[in-house]
């Protein structure tokens, strides 16, 4: 292929574009050309001609790491220095539409893509070269981005084989990728490139992100959820020092001011009245009021032979149920955005895992079209799912539409806690028999989630809701998810109802419905293993026939040095009684394979539990960074350790209570076990995702760790002390 | 009102209400970002600074009530190029995931191991009881902690004095 090629083979949509931004979201002067056609390479790398190379990522970094992981897969594909990569993420005027950054997916999808797109471009460009210098391509290796002859006599880097045009060759799904004994930098514990500017403030985060001329803003919020604005009276919030104005569109309100502290305090100057209703259930009924809900529609039931009639004829028959408390996500940091509306355009920035789909979800609010909207991610607080960083992005945008002026809007604390979408309750009826030898013949399980309808567009935005435009969605996840155990039993019923309400404002939080779905799963076998005196870790076993289901828990077994024997383990008459128990998932029943052993210590007189140790065995197929996976597992076991033990969001009939890190306590430092992660990298294999696999197992393996430690058995999460006591801990 | 501050080695003079807090003053007024907002209400530790060389939690201290005192912030203890050896040592354990708290984890650090250099494992976990992760990084960084306090050890008294 000669030069000109590469110009004339990208025909289709190309985007031009006045100003580009950098990592850090802040404009650089140039103006340049790309294609946004998914089939073709140029849309998602670019070549200047210094010989860097930019990726355009759909999918955005949340603080997990991924943004190196993917700088690795493409620095590998194409035979370039990491550190000639730059990346831009999630940016909806020059990168696609990936999905949200969600679902662990970022590395197994997105990282798929851009794979192939450096593969295909490093194709092209040694097929040019080839010709070019009439040698066979067999005879050309790469180096840093310099393609040479074997013999080493002739030399051209990329940039000056492109010299300053576009890439525009086809993404050829099917372009072969580099064997993984070639590999270099995948697989290879880079440092993560965002790292050192975090730790030294020099890192642009959304919320050090600033305009020009830019307002502050801060949201205030109905009593109560589903509240009316009756009244607003902004004499005393006027006398702000640096008070701009009071912006309102039905129930959204907003104050304006020249400075940050001023909106805070203009905020609490405003005296509104609310009308508001009983919207929220009782707490302290909560599972009985989900019980009674009506169904909105079942899942397919998942059947093997007949668990009714196998449970009728059992020797041995158990019974429990199961409950999850509602949890908040509990960023550090409240969601913040910054908008910019001005001639019937908008740009926000946003820390939102999901700018694409975001720009339909905000075109409504601001009554314009979506592609006048452009989104552009920075990097904010962690978000472990949907948090209010969307949110916050719809009301940053309709403040500065409603203000006429570029806006940032931080929320503050309250904000946070009170009002990002929350995980909603589930409820879980479980059902076991075991025949007279101790084999289980029958497990019949019964799910109550919530339901889950629309799609995001259809998402109950706050700055939607409360403006008075109608968002009938119920947006949760796939919480139907690991509802099926994978346990070889002969007689197996699954069923799911999706409740005819969610009790709260929802959205996914780390790993959503498979964590609650689990929980029972996992709990209730080991219950079951211990009515037929078995070891629970050897009773999967036998019942797991996968040989890498099988690899992880045989792992974990070594690495814990677990002592085959069942639960509970022999009392004793101290205060602090020790456990271990362990927990096993298959994500999704499709991919990543975790087991993980907990080691905790009850104490009898106060029901205070403390994980001391965990040990987790991890396969995720191909592992392109093991550090960034393993801090990846490291948190997510330790965030949910602190959900298991700790967490539940509090709430009255009308709104959230729990809006401070006082109400909604999380883990501490010295509550902290040591943790021990052996990740089975699997290089032939496929990529998968490790952000939201290892928490699944975490809620199970602490309950089945206590019932070892003391014969009682933890089936409501969280295990607040009062509840071990309650369950008869003594 | 006018307020005269030093911070991170300079004098400096900001204009802000008596009621801001140091917060809202070093991240708007004068541009350093490594402190951040996080709760507003000292339940957190994300605003964290040192002033004369104690860990403070900046949101919830006005700027009429500092009365003279060194301020650091994040910026001011080291660079990318030349980060502090706390920051070093958390680099190195890439103790970090969001890095949203990182700041308040970094100046309690530093604060602690200045009253004590060769803390054990459980005096970081305690000094750091009160700073809040949600990313659960906390494995990592008391390898940091440890790590940084390995480091300073080996740094003679002499040049530590003169930095």
């Amino acid at each position: 292929m000669q030069r000109r090629q590469f110009l004339q083979a990208g025909s289709g949509l190309v985007v031009s574009f006045s100003f580009a931004l950098n990592a850090q979201g802040q404009t650089q002067g140039q103006i340049t050309a790309k294609s946004m056609v998914k089939t073709q390479v140029g849309a998602w790398l670019g070549m200047g001609a210094d010989g860097r190379v930019t990726v355009y990522s759909g999918k955005v970094d949340l603080g997990t790491g991924v943004r190196t992981a993917l700088m690795q897969m493409v620095a590998e594909e194409l035979d370039v220095d990491l550190s000639h990569i730059d990346m831009v993420m999630g940016d909806t005027l020059t990168t696609l539409d990936q999905g949200q950054s969600a679902g662990s997916l970022s590395l197994q999808n997105g990282g798929a893509t851009l794979r192939q797109a450096a593969a295909s471009a490093r194709h092209a460009l040694l097929a040019t070269t080839a010709s070019r210098w009439q040698v066979s391509v067999d005879n050309l290796v790469v180096n840093s981005g310099v393609i040479s002859t074997r013999q080493g006599d002739r030399k051209i880097s990329y940039a000056a084989l492109l010299d300053g045009t576009p890439l525009n060759v086809p993404l050829d799904p099917k372009v072969p990728l580099k064997a993984y004994v070639d590999h270099k930098i995948v697989g290879q514990s880079v440092a993560r490139v965002d790292i050192p500017a975090k730790l030294t403030g020099t890192f642009v985060y959304m919320h050090d992100f600033k305009l020009p001329g830019m307002l502050h803003a801060r949201m205030i919020r109905p009593s109560g959820q589903g509240g009316k604005l009756l009244h607003v009276d902004d004499s005393a919030a006027r006398k702000v020092n640096g008070f701009v104005k009071v912006v309102r569109k039905q129930d959204f309100l907003a104050v304006v001011c020249k400075t940050e502290w001023a909106a805070v305090k203009a905020a609490r100057a405003l005296k509104t009245k609310w009308a508001t209703s009983d919207t929220l259930p009782d707490q302290a009924q909560l599972y009985d009021y989900w019980r009674k809900l009506p169904v909105a529609k079942n899942e397919a039931v998942i059947k093997t032979g007949d668990a009714r009639q196998a449970l009728a004829g059992a020797a041995k028959r158990l019974q429990a149920t199961y409950d999850f408390a509602p949890h908040t996500h509990g960023s550090i940091g409240p969601s913040c955005a910054v908008a910019d509306f001005k001639d019937g355009s908008c740009t926000v920035w946003s820390a939102s895992q999901a700018t694409h789909s975001l720009q339909a979800e905000l075109a409504t609010v601001l009554d314009i079209p979506k592609d006048r909207i452009r989104m552009v991610y920075l990097d904010g607080a962690g978000c472990y799912g949907r948090n209010g960083h969307e949110d916050c992005s719809g009301d940053a945008a309709l403040v500065s539409q409603l203000a006429g002026a570029p806006v940032r809007v931080q929320w503050m604390r309250a904000d946070e806690h009170g009002w990002d979408p929350k995980s909603p309750p589930t409820l879980v009826d479980m059902e076991g028999g075991l025949d007279a030898a101790g084999q289980p013949v029958a497990w019949r399980s019964e799910f109550f989630i919530a339901q889950a309808n629309g799609t995001l567009e259809e998402f109950p935005l706050l700055a939607a809701v409360l403006s008075g435009v109608k968002r009938n969605g119920h947006y949760t996840g796939n919480l139907q998810k690991n509802a099926d155990v994978l346990y070889q039993f002969p007689n197996i019923q699954t069923e799911v109802h999706r409740l005819a309400d969610t009790a709260f404002r929802t959205s996914h939080l780390r790993t959503p419905g498979r964590m609650q779905n689990t929980f029972a799963n996992e709990a209730f076998f080991d219950e079951l293993a211990a009515a037929a005196g078995a070891d629970p870790l050897q009773w999967r076993l036998t019942y797991l026939k996968e040989p890498r289901a099988r690899a992880v828990l045989e792992d974990v077994a070594r690495l814990s040095k677990w002592q085959s024997r069942p639960s509970p383990l022999a009392q004793t008459s101290d205060d602090l009684l020790r456990g271990r128990g362990v927990s096993f998932v298959k994500y999704d029943n499709e991919r990543t394979f975790v087991a993980l052993v907990a080691e905790v210590e009850v104490n009898r007189k106060t029901g205070a539990i403390r994980v001391t140790d965990v040990w987790c065995s991890h396969d995720c197929g191909q592992v392109i960074n093991p550090d960034g996976a393993i801090n990846q597992i490291e948190g997510g076991i330790v965030q949910t350790i602190s959900r298991t033990l700790l967490e539940e969001l509090h709430f009255d009939r009308t709104h959230v209570t729990s809006t401070d890190w006082a109400s909604y306590p999380i883990l501490r430092f010295p509550d902290v076990p040591r943790i021990h992660v052996s990740l089975i990298n699997r290089p032939e294999m496929p990529v998968w995702g490790a952000g939201e696999m290892a928490p699944t197992v975490v809620p199970s393996a602490i309950s089945n760790a206590v019932f070892d430690a003391t014969g009682v058995r933890l089936r409501s999460v969280p295990f607040l002390p009062a509840k071990v006591k309650a369950a008869g801990v003594a | 009102m006018k307020y005269q501050l030093n911070v991170n080695g300079k004098p400096v003079t900001t204009e802000a209400d008596s009621d801001t807090p140091l917060l809202y003053v070093l991240r708007d007024n004068l541009g350093l970002q490594g402190p951040k907002y996080g709760c507003g209400l000292g339940q957190c530790g994300a605003c964290t600074v040192l002033i004369d060389g104690r860990a403070v939690r900046s949101c919830v201290t006005s700027v009429a009530s500092l009365k003279g005192g060194n301020i650091v912030t994040l910026e001011g203890l080291g660079t990318p190029e030349k980060p502090h050896p706390v920051q070093q040592a958390f680099i190195d354990e890439q103790a970090a995931q969001c890095g949203y708290c990182i700041n308040g984890m970094v100046m309690q650090s530093v604060d602690l191991l200045s009253k004590n250099p060769r803390p054990s494992e459980g005096l970081i976990q305690q000094a750091l009881a009160a700073n809040l992760c949600r990313c659960g990084t906390h494995t990592r960084i008391v390898k940091a902690v440890k790590r940084a306090s390995d480091a300073l050890a080996m740094i003679p008294v002499k040049t530590l004095k003169k930095g």
